[in-house]
């Protein structure tokens, strides 16, 4: 059996797969990365499949010895790796050989850098996934964020990888992007043209405190037309909620099943990795486009995705 | 019935009071080709037997430092804490929907006389079992989370649980009547 020892857990880093979906009737966000298209890439490097599992690491990544040795890949944000005090590049995967450590600073770019491993990390899956969902405390390595010492097992697999490396072109359109595509939310209309007009014209500041659960913004505040309370109904994730107070959160990976703010948008599903990567006071701005521009951009990246050029030898 | 004869391409539903947001691909099916299916689905609605209830009994203990906002709530609305606890307790309420997190049930509806506006700022932890009123709803927190009800008592029961079968206590529809009971059976039923 081979392990990951954590020696550093760095800021924030949790068990993530692709998460799971479908259990919104028992009130079971589906968790997950928060940049799936890193995750899924970087696994593809070390010839796991797109959903395995891996660490995601947050703003500040972590210290991890391998006692038996592993292949591994870093995917997402650079956090400036070294492999025994040697860089080591992201999304290319490399080896550890027995008894060497991966050591990992702050971000140079986004919020999360994915260390995907050969087989994969291995926890008891809860609903079929093994993403860590906090809140609750389900899922994960025992449900939270991984700390100083915890050792983790790695899966066993007899897949090869045979390309190790990510094109630059393939990366340049993958890119995160920091205006938003959005599509209109189930409550638009409670916004007048003018509160609309200032939250479409206004650049927003992610807030410190955003998380897995919301990405907090700060800026120009937007009045809802309507008064009186709204009945709680089911949200999405990407969907734009705005309090009272009027400052806007976009719901996020470990978002709540259901709430009761009206959404003013909604960020396109093409655009979902963009929010896995915002750090807090990067400026954001929404762009509207139509239903169908929105599936396009989407059908467009999943099959960037699924060519084969992505990768070199 | 979207459980029952699931709709290929549908990922996942949040049913809440009086809506259901469902959660498609995107790449498998168009927004007006699942529109299509489910209009048929919806005018089947009026054939559909729902199972009959399940009734569900939650032993809670009320006030003290289980419940530290019954003394408000009893001074906001003019009871007595005996009053309060007896209302809470009076009525069967029906699971309207799950959520917020895993095995949160909805609850209503509160008798008019318990009424009360959530808290101005949510606590940052709740513990485990805590049984909160808010508006005319009631509920029970599985987890140690932030929480914005009123906190009036808790129970010993384990509200979700990844080992059991069903995980969630409550499920949506079921018929859910609270049971006040002592300290010493509050820990004897967390204990056993």
């Amino acid at each position: 059996m081979r392990v990951v020892e954590v020696l550093e857990p760095g800021l924030f880093t949790t068990v993530q797969d692709l998460g799971r979906e479908g259990f919104g009737p028992m009130g079971v966000s589906p968790s997950g990365a928060a940049d799936p298209i890193s995750l899924r890439l970087g696994n593809r490097l070390v010839g796991n499949t797109e959903g395995t599992a891996a660490f995601e690491m947050t703003l500040l990544g972590g210290s991890f010895l391998f006692l038996e040795g592993a292949v591994l890949a870093l995917a997402g944000s650079d956090f400036g790796a070294t492999l025994d005090g040697k860089s080591v590049e992201i999304w290319t995967a490399f080896e550890a050989k027995a008894g060497q450590v991966l050591r990992m600073g702050p971000t140079r770019s986004g919020a999360r850098c994915y260390l995907c491993v050969r087989g994969g990390i291995e926890v008891k899956p809860f609903l079929g996934s093994a993403s860590t969902h906090l809140l609750s405390g389900l899922g994960g390595h025992e449900g939270r964020a991984l700390r100083k010492r915890d050792v983790l097992r790695i899966g066993e697999t007899s897949r090869v990888p045979r390309k190790r490396r990510l094109s630059v072109r393939a990366l340049a359109n993958l890119q995160p992007r920091k205006v938003l595509r959005v599509t209109p939310g189930p409550q638009s209309d409670w916004f007048q043209e003018s509160a609309q007009k200032i939250f479409y014209e206004s650049t927003y500041r992610v807030a410190e405190e955003s998380n897995r659960m919301g990405i907090r913004l700060q800026g120009a505040a937007i009045s809802t037309a309507s008064s009186g309370e709204m009945i709680s109904e089911g949200v999405s994730l990407g969907a734009v909620q705005v309090p009272e107070g009027g400052l806007p959160i976009i719901l996020f990976v470990e978002q709540q099943t259901t709430g009761g703010y009206p959404k003013i948008t909604n960020v396109i599903s093409a655009d979902f990795h963009s929010l896995g990567q915002l750090r807090p006071r990067d400026e954001i701005r929404f762009e509207r486009v139509e239903w169908e521009t929105a599936r396009a951009l989407l059908v467009e990246q999943e099959k960037l995705l699924a060519s084969e050029d992505l990768f070199l030898e | 019935m979207l459980e029952l004869e699931p709709v290929a391409g549908v990922r996942n539903l949040h049913p809440a009071y009086c809506s259901l947001l469902i959660k498609f691909d995107a790449l498998r099916m168009e927004h007006g080709e699942l529109e299509a299916i489910l209009r048929r689905y919806l005018e089947r609605l009026e054939d559909v037997n729902l199972p009959e209830p399940r009734h569900v009994e939650v032993p809670v203990c009320y006030g003290g430092e289980f419940g530290p906002d019954l003394t408000d709530v009893c001074a906001m609305l003019g009871l007595t804490e005996a009053h309060a606890i007896g209302l809470h307790a009076s009525v069967e309420y029906m699971v309207y929907f799950l959520g917020f997190v895993p095995g949160f049930a909805y609850l209503g509806e509160l008798p008019k006389e318990l009424a009360t506006p959530r808290l101005g700022a949510p606590r940052k932890r709740v513990t485990a079992g805590s049984v909160g009123i808010a508006g005319n709803q009631t509920g029970v927190y599985p987890f140690a989370t932030p929480g914005g009800w009123r906190l009036i008592g808790r129970t010993p029961l384990k509200m979700f649980q990844p080992e059991r079968h069903g995980l969630s206590l409550l499920s949506i529809g079921d018929r859910v009547r609270f049971t006040p009971i002592s300290r010493e059976r509050f820990e004897a039923l967390e204990n056993a």
